[in-house]
């Protein structure tokens, strides 16, 4: 459901459950989903940019260079894609840590 | 001009969307349906009609291209019949939820098993709760008719609601009547063009069709498309006073059609072509002196309750003629709405329910007669013999010996 029909009544909706607007997942917070959370280190990121192809939700945060800075944590639903892909070795740049609840 | 034709039930309907001429029809046979497609077919063949003809390889598919392209934005319609509906099921719902107003006649046909081609109203029964408007049809006159209307009905801005057209396997369908076909120009002018709600094809405005929709706003879009069904029985009647005026028709064009009801004591409410019947057996119990009348209920969803409790709350007796039985159930289905319909009024008239013609079995006026007989012994000493009795069983059903 659209951000925009949160607090909205049945009256309001659209017809037939339509979602009027184009590109309207980025409304949608999913970040609260998962279990895990990827955690991102610079240090050892090689910029292979795998992650970001990989990654299901657009989550990968890209700079203006096209550098990976980081995790979108509002959309991220931690399935673990992006860390499972990263090749850095011995040790990867994006490691899977449990949420705090 | 008008033209007087002798057609089948299926050929009449089939002229019926030679005028309403789709932009898309899916196709797939089931009997006692495909000879109606046949004749479509033929009109595509004959370049009388120039809609796409998509040949489908279930009903399931041929629901679901037609849910695809009325959402694209095209006029669509399908047709089917009986396990045909069935495997339809789950699209049903899905188009009555886009708010699509999709239009198909259906060939009342039995369901198996065990398996049997003929007709009955187990089909559309099944169905009765997916959404649908639902106008069922005495002849192939009405069967005509109801197929023009129903374009109306269906595509109208507070209703966008699909419709089914029901009419009685082989009795309609593959009988043989006199049909009159009105002028191809008025037909086209009285349903106009089509101009949709919304269209996936408009890239102008991109939208999502059919998006996931938990807890949180599912409830409220399944009673936000009630509005559709509810806004529906005034456009009915709108629709069908035009009809009426423009083509001089005169056939039922109300929620149901009253036979000498005005003084009546005793009725029988029946739907399809055994209204006709009906209607004779009325006359024979006039001869006699017995106040009878009786009900053709023509709209049975949106099911006009409070209509049907204010033509029958007068009377002394009443019948309800169900072609299909609700398992487990009080009767079958009509019985059901109609006591439901009844619950409350202060004169609730003693009530039978009559199962009758399952898998085609015939239905004669005697059959009809015996069940007068039965409620008049009921009313008279206010006992009936049976609530739910079966015309035409080998051997009456007894649920004592279960």
């Amino acid at each position: 459901m659209m951000k925009k029909y949160f607090d909205a009544n049945y009256k309001d909706l659209p017809l037939g459950g339509l979602i009027e607007e184009a590109g309207n997942a980025e409304n949608y917070e999913t970040g609260t989903w998962g279990t895990f959370k990827p955690v991102f280190n610079a240090e050892l990121c090689i910029q292979c940019m795998f992650c970001w192809v990989y990654c299901p939700d657009s989550s990968i945060l890209v700079n203006e260079k096209g550098e990976v800075t980081g995790i979108d944590y509002v959309h991220c639903k931690g399935c673990e894609i992006c860390s499972v892909e990263c090749p850095t070795k011995p040790e990867k740049a994006i490691i899977m840590v449990k949420k705090e609840t | 001009m008008p033209e007087l034709l002798a057609l089948t039930g299926n050929e009449a309907v089939a002229h019926a969307m030679r005028q309403i001429n789709p932009d898309v029809v899916a196709v797939y046979p089931i009997t006692p349906q495909t000879s109606m497609m046949q004749k479509f077919a033929d009109f595509k063949a004959d370049g009388l009609v120039d809609c796409e003809l998509v040949l489908v390889e279930s009903e399931h598919s041929a629901m679901s291209a037609t849910v695809g392209s009325q959402a694209a934005g095209a006029r669509s319609m399908t047709a089917t019949a009986a396990c045909g509906l069935a495997l339809m099921w789950e699209i049903l719902g899905i188009a009555s939820a886009y708010r699509l107003p999709i239009v198909m006649p259906v060939v009342n046909r039995d369901l198996s098993g065990p398996i049997n081609i003929q007709g009955d109203h187990s089909d559309t029964m099944g169905a009765r709760d997916c959404g649908w408007i639902h106008l069922f049809s005495e002849n192939a006159q009405e069967a005509y008719e109801n197929t023009i209307q129903a374009i109306r009905i269906a595509e109208h801005h507070n209703v966008l609601t699909p419709a089914m057209v029901c009419l009685d396997g082989f009795i309609i369908s593959h009988g043989v009547e006199n049909v009159t076909i009105y002028d191809d120009a008025a037909v086209q002018k009285f349903i106009g063009e089509y101009n949709p709600a919304y269209m996936l094809l408009d890239a102008a405005k991109p939208m999502t069709l059919g998006a996931l929709d938990f807890s949180d706003f599912y409830f409220e879009h399944k009673v936000k498309q009630l509005d559709g069904i509810n806004a529906s029985p005034q456009i009915i009647l709108d629709v069908g006073k035009e009809f009426k005026q423009t083509f001089d028709g005169e056939e039922c064009y109300d929620f149901f059609e009253l036979y000498q009801m005005e003084d009546a004591e005793y009725a029988v409410v029946s739907m399809g072509s055994t209204a006709a019947t009906a209607r004779m057996v009325v006359d024979e119990l006039r001869d006699k002196g017995i106040k009878a009348g009786a009900l053709k209920l023509r709209v049975y969803r949106p099911f006009p309750s409070a209509e049907i409790a204010q033509a029958l709350s007068k009377l002394k007796g009443l019948i309800v003629m169900d072609r299909a039985i609700a398992y487990g159930g009080m009767g079958g289905p009509v019985n059901i709405d109609i006591r439901c319909a009844m619950y409350g009024i202060n004169t609730t008239p003693m009530t039978l329910n009559y199962i009758y013609g399952l898998g085609g079995k015939p239905i004669e006026p005697e059959h009809i007669l015996s069940a007068f007989d039965e409620l008049l012994y009921a009313v008279k000493t206010g006992k009936p013999k049976r609530a739910i009795g079966y015309l035409n069983l080998k051997e009456d059903y007894d649920p004592a010996t279960v």
